[in-house]
């Protein structure tokens, strides 16, 4: 009868399971790119969009074929402990210091991020972190420590939320955030929120796909996500990364990778 | 697993300050809305109930199908009233307890009012007859009526306090999640259990189980000393 069953998963179509991150997600993008890929390999591709966080654990639980993420901290250490295979670096973008255009704490004027972060927690003005794993929680908690400050107090405002759920908070408090740019981009419309701080070094964002070890896992399903992979380093996926939101943003949200 | 079970219990009996801060949270912002809706409701109901006019059976049936209204509908609605651009935005309720209390507020209006209808309605109408044969103007008939029906009254209140307390996705919406300030316990069950935080999830539903057996429990008393009498 088990072999019946596993006769009939052939026949079914194939399924990878994507655990990605939100910014992915939110500015559009993946749906373009698995729009493509699906067709493609007549497959169906199931996305848990989450933070880098918990996209990162249910990669550990054995819960995805292959993840999407930006925290490269956690994801060496994925791949040390074994769950992932390798770290294929896909694209980047950058992170930005999002704010009220009437900028109360007068950040602007700064260039540096470590420093905007100083001026936010002395001047406690309100800062919206994710406070959820995510890589851009880690990124901002990044920050804080490298300045040793321990943020919390009635300013600093933890949503546990996703990037757009967040950012809309940020908009309605008259509050600081670190975003992603893509995010942003895709969603300024409906924000009151302007770009005060960028191109600080430490707000690069590198965005990495790796796939699950079927070592770890047996089941994982890694022939389709291997070809996920090659889609998105070296097929047509490239150019859809490369020439999204050029059409309907007015520029692009995400840069490739030069190949090594 | 069982490791999960015994730390949650753990982070329940230790009264972290966590977990206490979001149960209390959560109960403040509900009882206050099951409040203040029943302040509107309860004497709404017993308008409609104690009179004959015509439109009430249409009236009746709104009630009724607002019973069944999503919660996240409500939600959406109240977002777009609230956000900055929205009609009522200049109040700048967004993502504060007190939208959370209007949304709930709301929720649980049509819930109190049709079960204070149905309890009044089952009053018996013996009473009801005899009060008004003993003299009794049209206060003193509503007096006793409220007299008569507020256990019943207080259930369908438990009842409804037990509905919101429960919700989630519309409080969400237009809470916002924000920790120490609209983090409640279902809006943090359903979020921080993303991010393995399964302990914290498992501890505030071990506690919102315990406050709604500790109503229902309270609840059956009451319906036991409505029949009684």
């Amino acid at each position: 009868m088990w072999q019946k069953i596993s006769q009939m998963k052939n026949l079914v179509m194939a399924v990878l399971m994507l655990a990605t991150t939100t910014s992915v997600q939110d500015s559009g993008l993946l749906d373009v790119l698995l729009l493509k890929f699906e067709k493609k390999y007549n497959c169906n591709v199931r996305v848990v969009a989450v933070g880098s966080g918990a996209a990162i654990r249910i990669a550990r639980e054995g819960n995805a074929d292959i993840i999407f993420v930006h925290d490269r901290k956690s994801e060496e250490k994925l791949i040390k402990d074994g769950f992932g295979i390798k770290r294929y670096e896909v694209m980047h973008n950058d992170f930005v210091i999002a704010g009220p255009e009437n900028d109360p704490a007068g950040i602007c004027r700064v260039k540096n991020a470590e420093k905007v972060f100083a001026r936010i927690s002395s001047t406690n003005s309100l800062f919206v972190s994710r406070g959820d794993d995510s890589g851009t929680h880690e990124k901002e908690k990044e920050i804080w420590s490298a300045i040793k400050v321990k943020p919390g107090g009635k300013w600093y405002l933890e949503s546990g939320q996703g990037m757009i759920e967040s950012l809309r908070i940020a908009s309605e408090k008259n509050a600081y955030i670190l975003t992603d740019r893509a995010t942003y981009i895709a969603h300024r419309k409906e924000l009151n929120l302007e770009i005060l701080i960028s191109g600080d070094k430490i707000l690069y964002n590198p965005y990495s796909l790796i796939p699950i070890s079927p070592k770890k896992y047996p089941d994982v399903n890694c022939d389709l996500a291997m070809k996920f992979v090659d889609y998105i380093t070296k097929g047509e996926g490239r150019n859809i990364i490369q020439e999204y939101g050029i059409k309907k943003h007015g520029q692009q949200l995400f840069f490739l990778e030069r190949k090594k | 697993m069982t490791q999960i079970f015994q730390n949650a219990i753990q982070l329940v009996f230790s009264f972290d300050k966590e977990v206490i801060e979001i149960a209390l949270l959560s109960i403040r912002v509900s009882l206050t809305a099951a409040f203040v809706s029943s302040l509107v409701a309860i004497p709404v109901a017993m308008v409609i109930a104690m009179n004959d006019f015509p439109g009430k059976s249409a009236i009746l049936l709104f009630i009724n199908s607002f019973l069944s209204i999503p919660a996240v509908a409500i939600g959406l609605i109240l977002y777009l009233m609230f956000t900055r651009q929205g009609l009522f935005g200049f109040l700048r309720l967004l993502y504060t307890p007190g939208a959370m209390i209007v949304a709930q507020a709301i929720l649980v209006f049509p819930i109190i009012t049709s079960l204070t209808i149905a309890a009044i309605d089952g009053i018996r109408k013996s009473l009801i007859d005899t009060a008004v044969t003993l003299g009794a103007n049209s206060w003193q008939l509503t007096w006793t009526i409220f007299k008569e029906a507020r256990y019943p009254m207080m259930a369908s209140f438990i009842m409804g306090f037990s509905r919101i307390i429960g919700e989630t996705g519309m409080t969400m919406m237009v809470g916002g999640n924000i920790k120490g300030s609209t983090r409640v316990m279902t809006t943090a069950i359903a979020l921080q259990t993303m991010r393995g935080e399964f302990e914290l999830g498992i501890a505030l539903a071990i506690i919102l189980l315990v406050v709604s057996l500790i109503l229902n429990l309270f609840l059956q008393f009451l319906q036991g000393v409505g029949v009684r009498r």
